[in-house]
């Protein structure tokens, strides 16, 4: 096996030294170079332990991949924070496109460093740490596939790293969420679907006899994201030696495939996945059981099957037809309820526990994530609408929901995740600083009122602008003068995306300082339960 | 554990699976939530069939109500055609030197000329029309190709120096760099300057004024007020296109400066063109 491993990496390192030198552009030399690097040390590495004894297997639920994939959400969230606040400041004050930073550091190339940084650095790490956190719990045994978590954890990275670099050196598929180029999408695909084995041989070898809700909602995720990624990603590379690749569908199919994998994007990787988070972590914070059963199964599979038609409303008034935009109007209202039915379980499980909002500042992040995805997930529908979008459309108050969706109900209910995970992993009582976490929460949630409140007027302003003609009928404003009329919302926006920002460094701060000294916890699995409830052991 | 067991708090049996300690009530679904629910899907299959909806299998079916977008924004630009009807003729048909004098026709003139104005030349000469540098100001009656209504009007349509457009306005001032030596130059920024500022080196100037002479003077003028006729700008005025400062003349002097201006004449309709020309004519400059 080892021997195997090292004629693959031998390979990789090869392959990749020659893209260095007959690489067509920048973004490729540099990626065959750091593909190269990995590619090498890991040959090295392998080939120094290849006749050393092979290490006992370790115990009890696989905790140090977790932990590791704690550590990397608090890191790239930070880091999404950060380069968010600053292009939020760029709009403001666009002399923050320094010169000297030219081509790298314009708003073009750091938005979608900022998106690929909180979606899927942030919260694609957070997303695979708790499943493989609760997957273990709620299923009662190790995670499958040995290493094989640890692949996940690490490729993972490196497709991150690959994905923002590409950004900055100008290697982009220009399809919003879906960026990253050929290469990167490919590795990504070998990632992803160990990511699958591993969750899904977990649950195979569950020793309860039913799967929990959160479990359900994981997978859904994983198995939809990787079709989703298959698709809008299909392409052919110009060279095998070049980022460049010309995608397989074409004017308003490519539009309407692209959107079909941006609103899920939002429906399975920021919504489905997240509420296997809240699944869990909610009646564990405030130890009361799930509120229903009933309404957990109604609206799980009203949720995956109404969602996936939904992706239209990104393109009402375009080429798409009529049929299209219609569709996809009906399908995102009807989903309004599907989607309520997770906050009303997630709010309910509280029921006989609403006091420990006073003292818990834990459970209260997860209390207001729900509220934020309550209010989203009707905001989103009503954007829909085909009125209410010839107002909304390619206007700030799209920016507005986005963020009211991704800083309120993904950011809050991860920050609550953490500070769960934290002490639980590193065998600490609790966290650091219980006062912090109430600085952290309060420091966000008044960054997140900042922000939407702020979109809101900047969006429906310019959308009034936009159409705003005199009494003949002529247009009365320039798109300049929109705007410039922007700017001090701009600000705004810039100052709850600092408060925003400084929450997450306190949560850092604070996980440090419960980290710091702290022994890595094992927990051991617990005994086999009886008979009636357990598949037979392994 | 198959059998479920009473919670305390809520008088509601669970489902009696625990997970990891989590349990979960067999709460019946909420009635509101289901109502809603249903009301929205009765409510979706209505809209489908009011409205363009199902897919077929030639084409899609067209809703009983008739409605298409297209067909809705068709609508829009028929009415508001059909509003202005008159007054477009009447536009087209008008003596553009005569036009400010018509009241109702200019009105209707300018308003459509600052829309038109608003989408297509707002992008470089500002949307207050004010200008930037490079781009003229319209504000002022400083014209570096002429501010009467007809002289305007030809500017749109053909533009300046573009390549698609034989009519366009055409001048190019020479690279002096190649030509003359850096002390000429220095000397001949500093003759521009005096003409239009008190503070200069008179020597210098003096200088300056053989090398103008000799070299700025035949698109110029002798005494630096430009030529409409060639494009060339007043010198005198005090108003400038690049910058009046020694730094921004001595890089015009040395390199030239070569600004275009797109031809409008085949994006625009005869009317739009019309209607921009006198919106321009009415900024304040015009002749």
């Amino acid at each position: 096996m080892n021997y195997f491993k090292l004629v693959i990496l031998g390979i990789v390192a090869l392959v990749a030294a020659m893209g260095m030198n007959w690489g067509h552009d920048l973004a490729y030399k540099v990626h065959a170079f750091i593909i190269m690097a990995v590619a090498a040390g890991m040959f090295f590495w392998v080939l120094r332990r290849i006749d050393e004894p092979v290490p006992v297997p370790e115990v009890g639920y696989a905790d140090g991949v977790i932990r590791a994939g704690v550590i990397a959400t608090a890191f790239w969230g930070v880091i999404g924070f950060l380069v968010g606040t600053f292009i939020a400041f760029q709009l403001a004050f666009p002399e923050l496109n320094f010169d000297w930073g030219q081509p790298f550091t314009n708003f073009g190339r750091l938005r979608p460093l900022h998106t690929s940084a909180v979606i899927f650095a942030f919260g694609g790490n957070a997303l695979i740490c708790t499943s493989f956190y609760v997957v273990q719990r709620t299923s009662a045994v190790r995670l499958f596939g040995g290493n094989l978590s640890w692949f996940v954890f690490w490729g993972y990275q490196l497709f991150i790293v690959l994905a923002a670099t590409g950004y900055l050196l100008g290697a982009t598929q220009s399809k919003e969420y879906a960026e990253p180029e050929w290469y990167t999408d490919i590795w990504l695909t070998i990632v992803w679907l160990a990511y699958l084995a591993v969750f899904f041989g977990t649950i195979v070898r569950r020793r309860e006899r039913h799967i929990y809700v959160a479990n359900w909602f994981y997978l859904s995720f994983i198995i939809t994201v990787a079709m989703l990624h298959l698709v809008n990603n299909l392409s052919i590379p110009v060279s095998f030696w070049g980022s460049k690749s010309v995608q397989l569908f074409a004017g308003v199919q490519d539009a309407m495939t692209q959107w079909w994998y941006g609103h899920n994007a939002v429906g399975f990787f920021l919504t489905a996945g997240f509420l296997g988070m809240m699944y869990y972590f909610v009646p564990k914070q405030a130890n009361r059981p799930i509120y229903s059963y009933k309404l957990s199964i109604i609206h799980f599979w009203s949720l995956i099957f109404l969602y996936i038609w939904a992706g239209p409303h990104h393109l009402h008034y375009t080429a798409l037809p009529d049929w299209a935009a219609t569709l996809g109007m009906v399908f995102s209202i009807v989903l309004w309820m599907p989607s309520w039915g997770g906050m009303i379980n997630g709010l309910m499980t509280l029921q006989g526990a609403w006091d420990k909002l006073r003292t818990d500042p834990i459970l209260r992040m997860f209390v207001i994530s729900l509220g934020f995805y309550g209010m989203s997930t009707f905001e989103g529908p009503m954007m829909s609408i085909r009125a209410v979008n010839s107002l909304s459309h390619y206007t700030d108050w799209t920016i507005g929901h986005v963020h009211s969706g991704a800083l309120g109900w993904n950011g809050m209910i991860t920050f609550g995740a953490l500070y769960f995970l934290t002490p639980k992993l590193w065998g600490r009582e609790q966290m650091y600083s219980m006062p912090a976490i109430n600085w952290h929460f309060w420091l966000a949630t008044i960054g997140i009122v900042l922000y939407a409140s702020s979109m809101w007027v900047t969006g429906i302003m310019e959308g009034l602008m936009w159409r705003e003609v005199d009494d003949q009928g002529f247009l009365v404003n320039s798109f300049a003068d929109t705007v410039a009329a922007k700017f001090p919302m701009y600000v705004v926006r810039g100052l709850g995306g600092v408060l925003y920002l400084s929450g997450g460094l306190i949560m850092v701060w604070n996980m440090w300082m419960t980290i710091r000294g702290a022994k890595p916890a094992t927990t051991s699995l617990p005994a086999p339960p009886s008979p009636s409830n357990a598949t037979p052991a392994e | 554990m198959s059998k479920g067991k009473k919670d305390d708090v809520t008088g509601t049996e669970t489902t009696g699976h625990s997970w990891d300690g989590i349990e979960e009530l067999n709460t019946p679904l909420p009635r509101w939530w289901l109502w809603t629910l249903y009301l929205c899907i009765i409510w979706g299959i209505a809209h489908t069939i009011a409205y363009p909806a199902w897919p077929m299998i030639s084409g899609a079916t067209k809703g009983v109500l008739g409605w298409s977008t297209r067909a809705n924004v068709a609508a829009e630009i028929t009415a508001h055609d059909a509003k202005n009807a008159e007054l477009v003729t009447a536009l087209l048909a008008t003596d553009m030197e005569t036009l400010p004098a018509s009241a109702d026709l200019n009105r209707y003139a300018i308003a459509r000329g600052g829309a038109v104005f608003r989408s297509n030349c707002s992008q470089c000469h500002g949307s207050g029309a004010a200008g930037t540098k490079g781009y003229p100001n319209l504000l002022d009656d400083d014209w570096l190709w002429g501010g009467q209504m007809a002289d305007i009007e030809f500017t749109v349509r053909h533009g300046i120096r573009n390549e698609q457009d034989s009519d366009a306005r055409y001048s190019q001032m020479p690279a002096f760099g190649e030509m003359l030596e850096k002390e000429e130059i220095a000397a001949v920024v500093e003759h521009v300057v005096s003409l239009s500022s008190a503070e200069y080196d008179a020597n210098l100037s003096a200088t300056g004024a053989t090398v103008f002479a000799d070299n700025c003077s035949a698109c110029h003028g002798e005494d630096g007020l430009g030529d409409r006729i060639q494009g060339a700008p007043n010198l005198a005025d005090a108003i400038w296109l690049y910058g009046g400062d020694h730094e921004t003349l001595t890089n015009t002097v040395v390199n030239g400066q070569f600004g275009i201006m797109p031809a409008w004449g085949p994006r625009l309709t005869e009317a739009d063109i019309r209607a921009v020309s006198a919106y321009v004519h009415s900024l304040g400059g015009g002749e």
